[in-house]
């Protein structure tokens, strides 16, 4: 229909805007996506999942009475990323660690200090709950490093024979990976409100009839679409801004960059996520239906292909092309840098650039699919 | 009819045709509205009442045909456009009050005059003191009434109205007709579509359609008409009047036949008086039915191949269906209150009450789907509470809407029903060769269920309900949609089975159709307000409300008024 979109009365979109903020506020499922569901993701994010080893347990097994044997067992003690049980005995606590109650057993063998005096030291043992690699790999490392340490303070092995590599984490010295995990909850919490939210009801309008009855009152369909985008765009920055202070205040992680640019780049962000929920309502018509196509295009990728959780650079390279559209890929990184590193905003650009891109992509699309016919 | 000269039509369609795939929903039709006037569009479901309406909003565009909807093509003038889509286009989290502010500020009402037209609106629908309430927690007539002030919050030219008697009590149903006959006289040009063809006679002008095709377009008088001197009033000393219907339908002097109270009502099929022994004839005014009885080619014959085949059961004396003090509350909310009624086999029983009166509730409750509260029923003798199991298999079950398996053929919808109510092997094939051929389902056994028409859906329906011949059958609302003929035919089975000792419990919301029944139970608001037979019922309310000779509606409302239930006030939310 000639001029659906150029149709604009102030007073109608008023009027409509004003109907989808009751219907938010008498919803109780609206409120919870937009603000129980972050404080859930955030409290399960920060203190549930952690990606870090910190203390972990394991069992140390003394088998030798030499003064080098004591030593190392206090190193291991002193340690701050282990959890030392000890026994004399190997075999209970190799039952408490396939009861899952330890990591790792590590045994300091018999003959250890006698070994050192003849010049030629045995090993110790280390042996890992194979069946969480990445514990088993962090509490092989931390030993290691323990052992090399103290060999090198007792000036066992001599000074600068054991060449290391020094290393310094910037910006997360270290290495939390809730200063990721929050700017990640937030792509999460926004591309719920920003994709299936908005699918949930516009696709419900046109279930319940309602849409039909508006349809056959003056208003354009690009009155329509911006009804729906204002709320829940200003829905989306409200629920941003309480991951925001919630992450900062609660868990500890810093805002080195500007609020400016933080805005800047959720803003950017929530015009795909939008776009694409206005589309999938107006092809599917039906909430079940958007439900599914909002999860599967929306939700999923954002949380698995984004960079989110699972690094990019070490996907197959197909996957990595196929990174490329989703658009809350250029939001991780620019969230994660403007939280941890600071602004910089020619990084900011570019992925703002993407965002936008893609926001046209999938409002092109919307509007084509949104028409004031029931045909 | 109408006191204001008809002007220009506000619309005016011709050779309309829209196709949907393969299905032709209007083959060619022809309608103009007029201005002051109620043009009634009728038909049963899926006749194409809802395209057209929709075509005229131009919510649809047409396939072809010549469309002008005020002075333009359609939906270019939704100034002037007033519509109310069948679920009323309300938004049920948002108050009354917040519904028709929406409304004024999209069809642009100047501001100004708002407070002046919501109180005048909200005073001639009765909601003034619902104006905060969500539309949502509404009843049915309210909900309807709430949207027509929606239609109407900038006085339209042309009010399209999409079977807004559906679903709702008769009361609000006078009201709502009442409400929209008074705007004709500000000359609005109204569409009412509907499936009752009562409410169709009183429109200045009607246009029925069936099965995408115009049958008829004009004055109802106009049809009324062409049956004068052709319907009569039967009556027989010796004969009852189910075997009376049957034979009379037999009679190729007859065109049609209903029961009517202890007679039977019988379009003639050609100009003169039929003769027929030991009846005696009484000449009765026409209804536009007859008319679209005519033009559909008459009603079915008499004798039911369904019934020839049934097991024949025993009247003894035991009740077929027995309810003592049913009650169904759910939290604070009563859905049924005290019901009690008894059913003999050989004997329709009807439950007759608008939408959310509680007849659902209690038909539940009877086939062992919702627990009683208190009280206790049987069925053919069998307790639900302690031998739930056997009363179900003594009973065949047609649950309102279409319940079977859309994605099923209609074969395997047979085999899963015979199997579900316990017939295996040969027993089932037998039983499913049996409907398929009585209710001419051959052509049809490969079609997926959901694909069938409507009057083939509820034939499939009614044969697996019945398939292992129970001597008990519930049917809930059997018939809402189907077209006259079908529903004519449906009711010759049942009078069919009827007379091999079965029990019938049927719930309708067809008026006429109540009189098929021998008793009726009127449920209103959860509560029993009357009990008796058709001319029981109607005799009841002559007295109560002073009327000569009332129609079943007539007595309905009059007998829901007299109950000293207070209509105004809706009831909690169910």
């Amino acid at each position: 229909m000639k001029g659906e979109l150029t149709r604009f009365e102030p007073r109608r979109l008023a009027a409509l805007i004003r109907k989808e903020s009751v219907q938010i506020l008498r919803d109780p499922s609206t409120l919870l996506i937009a603000f129980v569901l972050p404080m859930l993701l955030l409290a399960i994010f920060g203190f549930g999942i952690s990606l870090d080893a910190n203390s972990i347990r394991v069992g140390l097994v003394v088998q030798d009475d030499s003064a080098q044997a004591t030593s190392l067992a206090q190193a291991l003690r002193s340690s701050p990323f282990l959890d030392v049980e000890e026994d004399r005995t190997v075999p209970a606590l190799r039952a408490k660690v396939v009861a899952d109650d330890l990591r790792a057993l590590v045994v300091i063998p018999q003959d250890f200090g006698a070994s050192f005096d003849r010049g030629r030291p045995i090993p110790i043992q280390v042996a890992a709950d194979g069946s969480q690699p990445n514990t088993a790999n962090f509490v092989a490392a931390y030993v290691e490093g323990v052992y090399g340490s103290w060999a090198q303070q007792q000036g066992l092995v001599p000074r600068g024979a054991q060449v290391g590599v020094n290393t310094r984490f910037w910006w997360n010295p270290e290495l939390k990976s809730r200063f990721f995990l929050i700017p990640g909850s937030i792509a999460i919490v926004m591309t719920m409100i920003g994709t299936l939210l908005t699918a949930l009801v516009v696709a419900r309008e046109w279930e319940r009839g309602t849409l039909e009855a508006m349809m056959a009152t003056p208003i354009g369909m690009g009155e329509f679409i911006a009804s729906k985008l204002i709320p829940y765009f200003v829905l989306g920055l409200g629920s941003m801004a309480l991951c925001t202070v919630l992450g900062v205040a609660v868990f500890g992680v810093p805002l080195r960059g500007s609020v400016l640019a933080l805005l800047a780049i959720s803003a950017a962000f929530l015009i795909p996520a939008l776009g694409l929920g206005l589309f999938i309502s107006a092809a599917t018509k039906n909430q079940f239906m958007a439900s599914q196509f909002a999860l599967l295009s929306g939700f999923l990728p954002s949380f698995l292909l984004s960079g989110f959780i699972f690094e990019i650079g070490s996907m197959p390279k197909p996957i990595q092309m196929v990174t490329y559209l989703v658009p809350a890929r250029y939001l991780i990184p620019s969230l994660q840098t403007v939280f941890v590193a600071g602004d910089s905003w020619g990084l900011f650009a570019r992925d703002i650039g993407m965002m936008l891109l893609f926001g046209a992509i999938f409002f092109f699309l919307a509007f084509r699919a949104t028409k004031r016919s029931l045909d | 009819m109408a006191a204001i000269p008809a002007g220009d039509p506000v619309a005016r369609a011709t050779g309309v045709v829209k196709r949907f795939g393969a299905l032709t929903a209007l083959d060619g039709v022809d309608i103009e509205i007029l201005p002051g006037r109620i043009t009634g569009l009728v038909g049963p479901d899926a006749a194409g009442k809802t395209t057209l309406i929709r075509i005229l909003a131009g919510l649809m565009s047409a396939n072809e045909g010549e469309l002008r909807v005020l002075g333009g093509a359609p939906g270019e003038d939704l100034e002037d456009l007033g519509y109310m889509p069948q679920r009323f286009g309300l938004y049920e989290d948002l108050s009354v009050i917040q519904n028709l502010n929406l409304y004024a500020d999209l069809r642009g009402l100047p501001t100004p005059d708002k407070r002046a037209t919501f109180d005048r609106l909200l005073a001639f629908t009765d909601l003034a003191s619902f104006e905060d309430r969500p539309a949502g927690k509404l009843s049915g007539g309210m909900k309807q009434k709430l949207g027509l002030a929606c239609a109407l919050v900038k006085t339209p030219r042309l009010l399209l109205l999409d079977e807004p008697g559906v679903g709702v009590d008769p009361i609000s149903r006078r009201e709502l007709w009442a409400m929209v006959k008074e705007l004709t006289g500000e000359g609005i040009g109204v569409l009412w579509s509907t499936a009752y063809l009562d409410e169709a006679e009183k429109c200045d002008a009607v246009c029925l359609l069936n099965d995408g095709k115009l049958l008829y377009s004009g004055d109802p008088a106009g049809l009324t008409e062409r049956m004068e001197g052709r319907v009569y009033l039967a009556r027989s000393d010796q004969v009852d009047r189910r075997p009376l219907l049957r034979s009379l339908l037999d009679n190729d002097a007859v065109l049609d036949a209903t029961i009517q109270g202890s007679t039977i009502r019988l379009l003639s099929a050609g100009g003169e008086r039929p003769q027929i022994d030991g009846v005696s004839l009484t000449p009765v005014p026409p209804k536009l039915e007859d008319g679209f009885i005519e033009i559909l080619g008459g009603g079915p014959k008499g004798t039911s191949a369904l019934a020839e085949a049934y097991t024949t059961f025993e009247r003894s004396g035991q009740p077929a269906i027995e309810a003592v003090g049913l009650t169904k509350r759910y939290g604070d909310f009563t859905a049924a209150n005290q019901i009690s009624f008894t059913a003999r086999p050989g004997q329709i029983f009807g439950l007759l009450g608008p939408n959310g009166a509680g007849k659902s509730t209690t038909f539940k409750m009877l086939c062992g789907l919702a627990t009683p509260t208190e009280g206790q029923c049987a069925v053919a003798g069998h307790d639900l509470k302690h031998s739930g199991a056997a009363a179900r298999q003594s009973l065949g079950y047609m649950a309102q809407k279409f319940s079977l398996y859309g994605d099923l053929s209609v074969r395997q919808n047979l085999d899963f029903f015979a199997g579900a109510y316990g017939l295996a092997g040969g027993a089932a094939r037998a039983a499913i060769d049996k409907v398929v051929d009585i209710f001419e389902l051959g052509e049809k056994v490969k079609v997926n269920a959901g694909q069938l028409p409507l009057g083939y859906k509820q034939r499939l329906a009614l044969a697996c309900a019945v398939m292992h011949e129970p001597p008990v059958l519930f049917l809930d609302e059997p018939t809402s949609g189907v077209d006259p003929v079908m529903r004519r035919e449906f009711w010759v089975h049942i009078n069919g089975l009827v007379a091999r000792g079965v029990c019938v419990l049927v719930t309708t919301h067809f008026m006429e159709e109540a009189e098929y029944c021998d008793d009726i139970l009127l449920i209103y608001r959860s509560e029993q307000i009357a009990t008796g037979s058709p001319d029981d019922l109607k005799r009841q309310a002559a007295e109560a409300a002073g009327l000569d000779d009332p129609t079943m509606e007539d007595a309905f409302i009059a007998l829901i008024e007299a109950s000293h239930i207070d209509t105004r006030n809706p009831r909690k939310a169910a």
